[in-house]
């Protein structure tokens, strides 16, 4: 158990009553690991995602059955707070907080839960987080510009680092790279490969290369159901379903 | 060929017409320019912002004698700008909280009724909440105060206030509010530290020619004395100044904090 950091339980998330977006999904995500999501449009990888750190109570009317465990708490019996916190979310559109700089951005997580840190903690908070995700070198001269004035792809490294100064035990990505390029893009996927030891990253994505390059062990979705999830070199040389062959040959999706 | 000529032919008579009559529409305003700096010009000095309203006789004399009339505008400039600050002081909180409100919850009857008010308040001209105020304050209390004006310019204000910050919520990218949650960001703290500032880079270029009015309140008076008249223009001119320099300011700002 405790290589698991998170673990689905017969999962169901339904907008409306009557569609089910996702269907009885059991799984469990192993800790220090990159977990990739795959699957046609519309077949509820995001819904999946935003169930885990309970962003679907922002809004009225999502029925959510099953139970989600956040190492091995469930989370419906923490705060929603502590649980956002736990799990970071980058989103697919870079997002950084446009009246804030660079630093402030970074550390927004703090000054949000309206947490007190030294000067100095701040500092070193800001540095270390934006190594991490390789931008210090790029903006350290210009840490009190605002964020907005980055490009795309600086954009969601900065955001990536402000889900990581909380020290989330797992971050939660809706296919943070479909807005970028090529070289933007294979950046911040040599960042989760680096990441993963210190955090366990489930990564929601469109691109199969991607999904093969970086992650461990793979889902397959399809019209809310889980179809696979296996190791990733398992899935993509000898799939066991065959919707999820016909996905990979590009069939459909 | 022919039709690309022909039609680089109407494109250039529809941007000569556009300009010209963008030309035609600016004549009224550089008019009434004209007048103000010619009639106006003299009065405009240093002492004008700083001295207060001279009386009939002063400035009588003063134009009789052929010289320029002494004292300026400076009560009717404090005057309004205590009245813009108890104004600004009521209806800012009570507007900002009902536009964040609105944004939030923008489907309720409740939000219905109360935007279809403020639409409602904002439509009504300001000559009816001047005369409303004018019962309400001055007739009670029997004397004219800043006070009295505020509050009508508050009411005023309000509705402006109230829609520009439901509109400018309502289009900030619902991403930015996710962004915030998703990171343990309480609701409160969430509408303090990310949509009131994003709020305020992008409503700063919020209309403020409405707070003159009480240099305006002296120009009416300079109307009926006779012998003020010639103080009409110049402060005409300083108010258009003001209210371009407000302007200007207010682009400057929102063109450095635009999101
Ligand atoms: N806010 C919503 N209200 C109602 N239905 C929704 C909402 N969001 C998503 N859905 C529905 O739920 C299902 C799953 O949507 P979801 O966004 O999870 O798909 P996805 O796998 O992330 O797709 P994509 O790859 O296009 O992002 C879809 O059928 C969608 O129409
Ligand atoms: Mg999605």
């Amino acid at each position: 158990m405790e290589n698991i950091t998170l673990s689905f339980k017969d999962v169901s998330v339904a907008y409306n009553a009557d569609k089910l977006a996702v269907i009885h999904i059991s799984a469990d995500i192993q800790k220090n690991s990159i977990t990739s999501i795959m699957g046609p449009s519309g077949c509820g990888k995001s819904t999946l995602l935003r169930a885990v750190n309970r962003m679907h109570e922002l809004y009225p009317n999502i029925q959510i059955t099953g139970s989600i465990e956040l190492n091995g708490r469930d989370i419906l019996s923490m705060n929603p707070i502590e649980v956002r916190r736990l799990a970071g979310m980058v989103f697919q559109c870079p997002n950084p907080f446009p009246t804030m700089s660079i630093y402030d951005n970074v550390l927004s997580g703090y000054a949000l839960n309206g947490i007190k840190i030294q000067r100095s903690e701040r500092d070193q908070i800001v540095e270390t987080c934006l190594h991490n995700v390789g931008l210090w070198d790029e903006v350290k001269d210009n840490l009190n510009k605002r964020g907005s004035f980055l490009s795309g792809g600086q954009q969601q490294r900065l955001c990536i680092a402000r889900a990581l100064a909380l020290r989330p035990d797992i971050l939660l990505m809706d296919e943070p790279t479909s807005a970028l390029d090529p070289i933007a893009t294979s950046r911040i996927e040599d960042l989760l490969v680096e990441l993963k030891k210190e955090v366990t990253i489930v990564i929601v994505t469109h691109n199969m290369g991607q999904a093969a390059r970086i992650s461990d062990y793979s889902m397959f979705m399809y019209l809310g159901e889980l179809i696979e999830y296996d190791k990733t070199e398992k899935m993509f040389t000898n799939p066991s379903d065959k919707r999820t062959e016909a996905y990979l040959v590009g069939k459909f999706g | 060929m022919k039709s690309v000529t022909n039609r680089i032919f109407k494109d250039r008579l529809l941007k000569t017409g556009i300009i010209v009559l963008s030309g035609l529409s600016c004549v009224p305003l550089l008019l009434i320019l004209g007048e103000m700096l010619l009639k106006g010009w003299k009065q405009l000095s240093w002492s004008f912002l700083t001295q207060s309203t001279p009386t009939s006789l002063e400035a009588m004399l003063a134009v009789n004698s052929g010289e320029r009339i002494p004292g300026g505008i400076a009560n009717g400039i404090v005057g309004t700008l205590i009245m813009v600050l108890i104004a600004t002081a009521i209806a800012v909180p009570i507007g900002l909280l009902c536009g964040i409100y609105l944004s939030e919850h923008r489907k309720t009857r409740f939000a219905t009724t109360v935007r279809f008010l403020t639409e409602l308040l904002q439509g009504t001209p300001s000559i009816i909440i001047g005369i409303i105020a004018y019962l309400w304050m001055v007739v009670p209390m029997k004397t004219h105060s800043a006070l009295a004006g505020a509050i009508a310019l508050s009411i005023m204000m309000l509705p402006l206030i109230v829609r520009s910050t439901e509109e400018t919520l309502y289009l900030l990218p619902a991403s930015l509010k996710e962004a915030a949650l998703a990171l343990g960001s309480s609701y409160r703290s969430m509408v303090i530290k990310v949509l009131l500032p994003a709020l305020g880079a992008s409503m700063i270029q919020w209309d403020p020619t409405r707070p003159s009015s009480a240099v305006s309140l002296l120009i009416w008076q300079f109307y009926n004395d006779p012998n003020l008249n010639s103080m009409i223009w110049s402060a005409s001119l300083f108010l258009l100044l003001f209210v371009l320099l407000l302007n200007i300011t207010a682009k400057q700002i929102s063109k450095k904090w635009r999101i």
